[in-house]
């Protein structure tokens, strides 16, 4: 879960961005033999905070923006509720289907890092990979067609950029991550993490002149970046077989604990800088809604 | 009298839960008309889809009818002074808001008394309704529900609409910020934007005409339409799959189906792993032909009014294909590495962090079947001369080794299945005839059998004896760490294992003790390494011996059906031997209606209070009866009569004629009614009482070898007798 998610959904500021985010999950690799499976697959996420009341009618009006006409297509929302149980962050919503292939996990946003969200975000997860390739109609995710060249007309492909990262992280996942240095590295960044966060605690208490100090600058993002050291390597852990099933739950609940710790640090950390973003925010709302057009479709 | 409507407009509810809300909803408004006065004179039914529940309630009143009650005041004698009314008087017809000359007077036992009528007049039914309603909605159960904006209220997902009408009439209802009107949506493709509804009566037909159909019109026209698609193919049909139709109801609005096809060779595959795919990942209907194979063809249920240009079927292809393509590819791969070599593998699969590998799971399996297998066909039981533990053995060793193959890490509800699939398709063993590979790969397939109380058991006994053996080593592993379920949790599903293992036992009439069963899985952790970390072995019988007795009963319960009192009384004498158990509940419940069985159930009863009042009060029992210190004829009669009867009881008992044996106690009735109608247990003697008290010990010793008959539940009349001695 990218900082751009789990901590901008936190606190009450509104935020509504989209950006590009890749996603990896070791035990999802394929070696670059299986057309549809990845290990690093390619999101375009969205996040609304607070949610408009028409976002799935918006929703569904971006898939046309994308060249997907939905009369012509059968879609459906099947129940699906995201959670993360390293970051104790969950929410309700569902996987959208489109002929029957996933192509967006929309979650509202309930709880991160074990704080009630409020307001809470709905968070639109679209997957490139698998829209890509329903659009160009292509059987292998390699063959999506990343560029052409706008001299030669010679097309890159998606194996072109990719191919090679997944038999490579395939096999280091899988086979080749040391076991020992993967524990050291977690238990390092681990204790690293919770320093920040417990030195956070400290500088945050009020002094005896009961002047609350102004902590903005702590780094609490670059404590999430450790904490996401941690989950990854939970990752490559399970993805070579050395987690059991009970050491599981074990070593969720440290990551766990890391992200929760973050979490409500940063909402003290932001309700200093609540009244500044609130302002910012009025003029922004003054201004016409601009009417999107299609993008057209590169093919 | 107008028709109501109420119509919850949501985001997409999720499928499984749709049913029981729907249901839920349409009770509340049931019984909320009814205690408001707004009873329906017609019918109330639902309408029900992914983006609505509604209700309709036809032909209620526009208005409560007034109500008049008569209210009771003080009495006259304080009400009236010298023909004058008193304060007291004033106070209650200001009370009761009328004139003080309205007031009535009643007579009751205790004199007369003021009375007043109050009338309440009937407010509209579009103002209690729009007052109510919001409570209702509210309180429908939602097993995950969410909050859109805090502090709002919580829900399964977010409210968009709300139409709330009396024919025409909009209530002015208001739930979580959102304001009934007669506005609706239709499909969300199929229509643009908000349609109206005309009025209460007119709401299934404006749906209709806006792409939405109820739940029971679409479940029929997805079965016509199923129907339909599979007549283009000669002699082929649709699998039925209750399960998945009503999944596919509840994410349509206006449902079509499309048959697809994917290629010839993905037959190949076992029916098992294609089925799973199409029904689990892709909510397909199987195609099947001529003797029930499967053909190469699916049904998609889509949320749409047609697939002119076959795009959709063609995008539904292309998804199946790619996961057929998977599954082929595991099946292919996992044959690289046949199950035989696998074994050692479970070395580095953790079963359990105390308990150690998939692989010493594996030796414990094998020998704890070992066990069972000796110990039946050396008691000579039934038909277990023919036992195959050869089959067993090899089984055993065999039955973990899929959780290493990359189809079960893909699907993990195969366990079993695959292993059993790849157990035929393989070569085990150069010199094994077909006909024993067979066997081990059934008995592989069948291992996790019973998966709940209606699914079936292990097809043979060896497939028996494995499905015992695998939970009985991880029940006992848990209880003797100290695991056992709680109240609540049940990570391990330890209870489930433990219902299968009795239903296996009494459906296949195992000889097996339980206690034996559990002693023996635990003594083949002996030596292991989780040993040391043991909890003593008494503790671990006891609590095993209470959970398993609650499994019995639960299986004698509420699979068999005996009744409570029966399965009480019946694991009261014995709660070891499963068959044993059911049998004597069988024949418990032939003689429960006989009256002499109902009498010498109230005397048990009766002789077990009065024994335990002679415990409390400190009375000493006789070790043995005393022909001598016996003085009554009666008394004499029942000791008389008692070693006769124990010895043929006994020996009915010894050939499993149970109901024989209880008719024969119930011949006792006689003797045991005039014992009671004659005797005095309770005297001064200490002799006579402790000898009599003997008497009575002995009777409840001798005669509850098949059940306590004290727990049959009798007519209380005679019952509170017993408390007299």
């Amino acid at each position: 879960m990218a900082p751009e998610t789990f901590l901008r959904v936190l606190g009450t500021s509104p935020y509504k961005v989209a950006y590009v985010q890749p996603s990896r999950r070791p035990a999802d690799g394929r070696y670059g033999e299986n057309p549809n499976r990845l290990y690093k697959h390619t999101q375009l996420q969205v996040i609304l905070k607070p949610p408009p009341e028409n976002v799935q009618e918006l929703y569904l009006e971006s898939l046309g923006a994308m060249g997907i006409d939905l009369r012509q297509h059968d879609i459906k929302f099947e129940e699906d509720n995201w959670e993360a149980p390293t970051l104790s962050a969950w929410g309700v919503g569902w996987q959208v289907m489109l002929d029957g292939l996933e192509i967006t996990q929309f979650t509202y946003f309930q709880q991160c890092g074990g704080v009630d969200l409020d307001p809470i975000s709905a968070e639109l997860t679209y997957g490139l990979e698998r829209i890509a390739a329903f659009l160009q109609d292509v059987d292998s995710i390699y063959d999506i067609v990343w560029a052409r060249d706008p001299g030669t007309g010679r097309a890159t492909t998606y194996g072109d950029v990719r191919l090679v990262d997944e038999q490579q992280f395939s096999f280091y996942n899988f086979e080749q991550a040391d076991v020992q240095s993967a524990w050291t590295f977690f238990t390092l960044y681990e204790q690293e993490c919770q320093k920040l966060i417990d030195n956070f605690r400290l500088l945050a208490r009020p002094k005896p002149d009961g002047v609350q100090p102004d902590l903005k600058w702590f780094p609490l993002l670059p404590a999430y970046d450790l904490c996401l050291k941690c989950s990854h390597l939970f990752n490559i852990l399970d993805a070579r077989g050395a987690i059991s099933v009970t050491e599981r739950v074990g070593v969720i609940a440290r990551v766990r604990t890391l992200a929760v710790g973050i979490a409500r640090a940063w909402v003290d950390q932001q309700r200093g800088e609540t009244q500044t973003n609130v302002n910012e925010e009025k003029p922004a709302a003054k201004q016409p809604k601009v009417k999107k057009e299609p993008v057209p479709v590169v093919s | 009298m107008p028709d109501f409507l109420l119509e919850i407009g949501c985001e997409e509810i999720p499928a499984r839960m749709i049913d029981a809300a729907s249901s839920d909803l349409r009770q509340r408004v049931h019984k909320l008309l009814e205690r408001e006065r707004l009873s329906s004179t017609g019918t109330i039914s639902s309408v029900d889809s992914p983006r609505r529940l509604a209700v309709l309630a036809s032909g209620i009143p526009i208005a409560q009818a007034d109500l008049t009650e008569q209210v009771s005041g003080p009495p006259v004698s304080a009400a009236f002074k010298d023909g004058q009314p008193t304060p007291a008087a004033h106070a209650f017809a200001r009370k009761a808001g009328v004139d003080v000359s309205q007031l009535e007077r009643v007579t009751t036992s205790k004199g007369e008394y003021l009375a007043a009528k109050i009338t309440k007049k009937g407010r509209t039914a579009a103002e209690v309704l729009s007052e109510v309603l919001p409570k209702e909605i509210n309180s429908i159960y939602w097993p995950k529900n969410m909050y859109w904006r805090k502090p709002s209220e919580k829900f399964v997902r977010p409210i968009r609409w709300l139409v709330a009408l009396l024919d025409r009439e909009v209530i002015p209802l208001e739930f979580d910020g959102v304001r009934a009107g007669n506005q609706s949506r239709g499909h969300r493709i199929l229509t643009e934007g908000p349609i109206q509804i005309p009025s209460a009566g007119g709401y299934v037909e404006a749906l209709r005409a806006a792409g939405v159909l109820d739940r029971g019109v679409r479940e029929q026209q997805i079965r016509k339409a199923l129907d339909a698609a599979t007549r283009t193919i000669p002699s082929a049909r649709w699998r039925e799959d209750k399960a998945l139709l009503d999944a596919v109801v509840n994410l349509t609005e206006w449902p079509f189906v499309v048959l697809g096809s994917f290629e010839c060779e993905f037959l190949e595959l076992p029916e098992e792993v294609l089925v799973t795919v199409m029904r689990d990942h892709q909510k397909y209907f199987a195609v099947e032909g001529a003797g029930g194979k499967l053909l190469p063809h699916f049904l998609a249920v889509l949320n749409t009014d047609g697939d002119s240009r076959g795009i959709i079927r063609h995008g539904h292809e292309r998804v199946l294909r790619a996961r057929f393509n998977d599954a082929r590819f595991f099946w292919q791969t996992d044959q690289k590495h046949p199950l035989r070599e696998r074994t050692a593998w479970l070395k580095h699969v953790t079963f359990q962090k105390d308990l150690g590998s998939y692989y010493d799971k594996t030796r414990r399996v094998q020998e704890l079947c070992r066990r069972l297998s000796a110990r039946l066909k050396n008691d000579g039981a039934a038909g277990m001369e023919k036992l195959r533990s050869g089959v067993i053995h090899k089984a055993a060793w065999l039955a973990k080794t899929d959780l290493t193959t990359e189809l079960v890490k893909e699907f993990t509800e195969l366990q079993g299945i695959v292993g059993g699939l790849y157990a035929r398709a393989q070569v085990l063993d150069p010199d094994m005839k077909d006909e024993a590979r067979e066997a081990i790969a059934a008995a592989i397939y069948d291992q996790y059998k019973p998966e709940s109380m209606e699914d079936s058991v292990a097809r043979s006994v060896e497939g028996a004896i494995l499905a015992i053996a695998d939970k009985a080593d991880s029940i006992a592993g848990m209880f003797a760490l100290g695991l056992q379920p709680t109240g609540s949790k049940d990570p391990f599903a330890l209870r489930r294992q433990a219902n299968g293992i009795v239903k296996t036992i009494a459906e296949k009439k195992l000889p097996l003790s339980l206690g034996q069963l559990f002693a023996d899985a635990r003594e083949v952790y002996r030596g292991s390494a989780a040993e040391p970390k043991f909890s003593d072995e008494v503790g671990y019988t006891a609590a095993l011996r209470t959970f398993l007795r609650e499994r019995l009963e639960f299986y004698l319960r509420d699979a068999l059906g005996f009744k409570y009192d029966v399965v009480n009384a019946v694991l009261a004498a014995g709660s070891d031997d499963v068959v044993d158990a059911a049998a004597r509940a069988e024949a418990v419940t032939r003689v429960r209606p006989s009256e002499d069985f109902e009498s010498i159930s109230i005397a048990f009863k009766r002789i077990k209070n009065i024994l335990r009042q002679a415990g409390e009060a400190g009375k000493r029992v006789a070790s043995a009866v005393d022909a001598e210190v016996l003085q009554d004829a009666t008394e004499r009669q029942l000791a008389s009569r008692i070693p006769r009867a124990a010895e043929v009881v006994d020996g009915l008992r010894a050939q499993r004629n149970y109901e024989g044996a209880l008719a024969e106690i119930s011949k006792l009735r006689p003797a045991v009614d005039a014992f009671f109608d004659k005797v005095m247990v309770m005297v001064d003697d200490e002799r006579i009482r402790a000898n009599r008290l003997a008497l009575l010990q002995t009777l409840l010793k001798e005669f509850s070898t098949i059940a306590d008959f004290s727990e049959i539940v009798t007519e209380s009349r005679e019952s509170k007798e017993s408390s007299k001695q």
